[in-house]
């Protein structure tokens, strides 16, 4: 069975900067699986620009951002298989693979880092009556065909959910010549990053209904059309609010699912508000020396924040397998609690002995606040408090916290992180 | 006296911008919370403008499409005349990022680059 230090399973955006990194701190023998036969995962479908303020100082599009990483890997000389699927991973980490050159094939590793990424909830999730007639793609699909194979999937069309990529498709469609009629939101608010609304939207007069869904799917070899209805706060629809609309395409952007079959199989525990692994400041899962990153981990809506994530994730691993760690039992373990108004943190757990100088907290809120402070308590006391003047459950947030910050309290067991009116 | 609206888009509060515009000349901004909306409300009314992306066609390419995009911001006006343009544009690979798909788009002096690299197909090698 051939040997490495490290394999990262994904060669998108996550999977690539894992990769950089770990090789950057000092492992050679790293393998990345891609299932595509490509790398740079979905940033190759997303042809838009706006990538790469955080990381390059400047705006890309989903390629040419992925280019930069991959150019790195290659110049790296960083081994990676593609058209190779993952089947399993054992908990001594013996990573199980197909591709057709190689067959079925087993390969151990010193450390596993998880970068599958998400993929998008599909129909079957929403119970929309009607018939199931050509025409219902996810915003993602629709979006692959377009921008990669060329093929339009129709010529007017609705779109369910706000999701960022359901916008950016809304544009896309329009610029390719179909008649975008309307995008409908079940929730009072859009999940998608403002500059996406004004921009894919308002800048082409398409209009967005809030707090409303589709009710009914009309047609039965291809879609003729659906019926839209405003909903009540309990998300049922209002009577009396029904309006048609005819179209031939009905786009689903209704949330992403990470994808962590593999990981659940082997054993990783799973945080129920992320869909993804519960890790500790080092990005690791409870099998030591597997880690998380990117949006297997929690979904992202900014790809920086997947690179400076899984960056962190590649140096963790990397010191990992070169036993530069504490070992276990020194430092103390500090447990992050998510309260009021907040639905969850990556990290849910901190090892004093083991967390850098500075430590990133990402998490999000459970609906729209405005003009609050969002809160960390030290065990009972106050240490945090910082005013925000808004924030959405559709713009990841963040809080810095410093290991001396925190060795400042020898007695801290939890870290509760809320949101506070004052 | 002409009154236009628009949202910021420059952070997540998206305020609601209101212009007061005497012909051409912006009179005054309201509604913004910060120095940056009356910035962007200022451009947007007089010259707004807009970085478009699309796909071309590649011949004997390992993939048939390769995204591209205008290397400068193009008006607001131009971005249809610009898709429209591209619609016949066909491009042999090997294709870099980078490479120039377009020296002059729908009159902006503004070239289309390529976003992706294609390399030549296979079959042709």
């Amino acid at each position: 069975m051939k040997q490495y230090d490290i394999v990262i399973i994904g060669g998108g955006p996550a999977g690539l900067a894992a990769a950089v990194s770990a090789k950057k701190n000092g492992i050679d023998r790293i393998l990345i699986l891609e299932r595509d036969e490509e790398l740079g995962g979905i940033l190759n479908q997303c042809i838009h620009n706006g990538f790469g303020l955080h990381t390059f100082q400047e705006e890309l599009t989903g390629p040419e951002y992925a280019g930069r990483f991959i150019e790195q890997v290659k110049e790296l000389d960083i081994a990676y298989k593609l058209n190779t699927m993952v089947m399993d991973i054992s908990r001594e980490k013996v990573v199980t693979a197909m591709n057709r050159e190689d067959g079925l094939f087993d390969v151990q590793a010193k450390a596993v880092i998880l970068a599958m990424g998400c993929r998008e909830r599909a129909k079957g999730a929403l119970n929309i009556p009607g018939f199931r007639p050509a025409g219902i793609y996810s915003a993602g699909t629709a979006q692959r065909l377009v921008n990669m194979e060329g093929y339009m999937p129709g010529r007017e069309v609705v779109i369910l959910g706000s999701g960022d990529i359901g916008l950016i498709m809304a544009r896309r469609m329009t610029l390719e010549g179909a008649k975008v009629k309307v995008v409908a939101e079940l929730m009072p608010y859009s999940g998608g990053l403002k500059r996406n609304i004004v921009q894919c939207l308002d800048d082409y007069g398409i209009p967005l209904k809030l707090s409303h869904t589709v009710i009914d799917i009309r047609g039965k070899e291809r879609m003729e059309g659906i019926t839209l209805a405003e909903v009540d706060e309990r998300g049922k629809p209002v009577p009396g609010t029904e309006e048609f609309y005819s179209c031939d395409t009905l786009l689903l952007s209704v949330g992403l699912i990470p994808e962590n079959e593999i990981s659940e199989k082997m054993g990783v525990e799973m945080n129920r508000a992320t869909s993804g692994p519960k890790v500790n400041e080092s990005l690791e899962t409870n099998i030591k020396g597997v880690f998380a990153c990117g949006n297997v981990l929690h979904v992202h809506d900014l790809v920086d924040f997947v690179s400076e994530e899984a960056a962190a994730a590649g140096k963790n691993a990397a010191s990992y397998v070169k036993k530069e760690r504490p070992e276990e039992g020194n430092g103390r373990e500090i447990r992050l609690n998510p309260e009021n108004g907040i639905r969850y943190t990556v990290p849910v757990m901190i090892n004093t002995a083991r967390m850098d100088e500075k430590l990133t907290v990402r998490f999000r809120v459970d609906g729209v606040y405005k003009y609050c402070y969002v809160s960390a308590y030290f065990d009972e006391e106050r240490v945090i408090h910082r005013r925000r003047q808004v924030m959405a459950p559709g713009e990841m947030e963040e809080m810095k916290l410093t290991r001396e910050q925190l060795l400042q309290y020898p007695e801290l067991k939890t870290i509760t992180v809320k949101v506070e009116e004052e | 006296m002409e009154e236009k609206n628009l949202t910021c888009i420059n952070c997540p509060i998206g305020c609601s911008l209101t212009i007061r515009m005497e012909g051409e000349q912006v009179i005054k901004v309201s509604g913004n919370t910060c120095k940056r909306g009356e910035i962007y409300a200022r451009k947007e009314v007089t010259n707004p403008t807009r970085i478009v992306t699309s796909t071309v066609k590649v011949v004997n390419g390992k993939s048939d499409m390769v995204s591209v995009k205008t290397k400068e911001d193009i008006p607001k006006g131009k971005i249809f005349d610009c898709v429209r343009a591209l619609k016949n544009v066909q491009v042999e690979a090997p294709v870099r990022i980078g490479d120039v798909i377009v020296k002059d788009i729908a009159d902006t002096g503004v070239k289309v680059v390529a976003t992706k690299n294609v390399e030549l197909s296979r079959k042709n090698t």
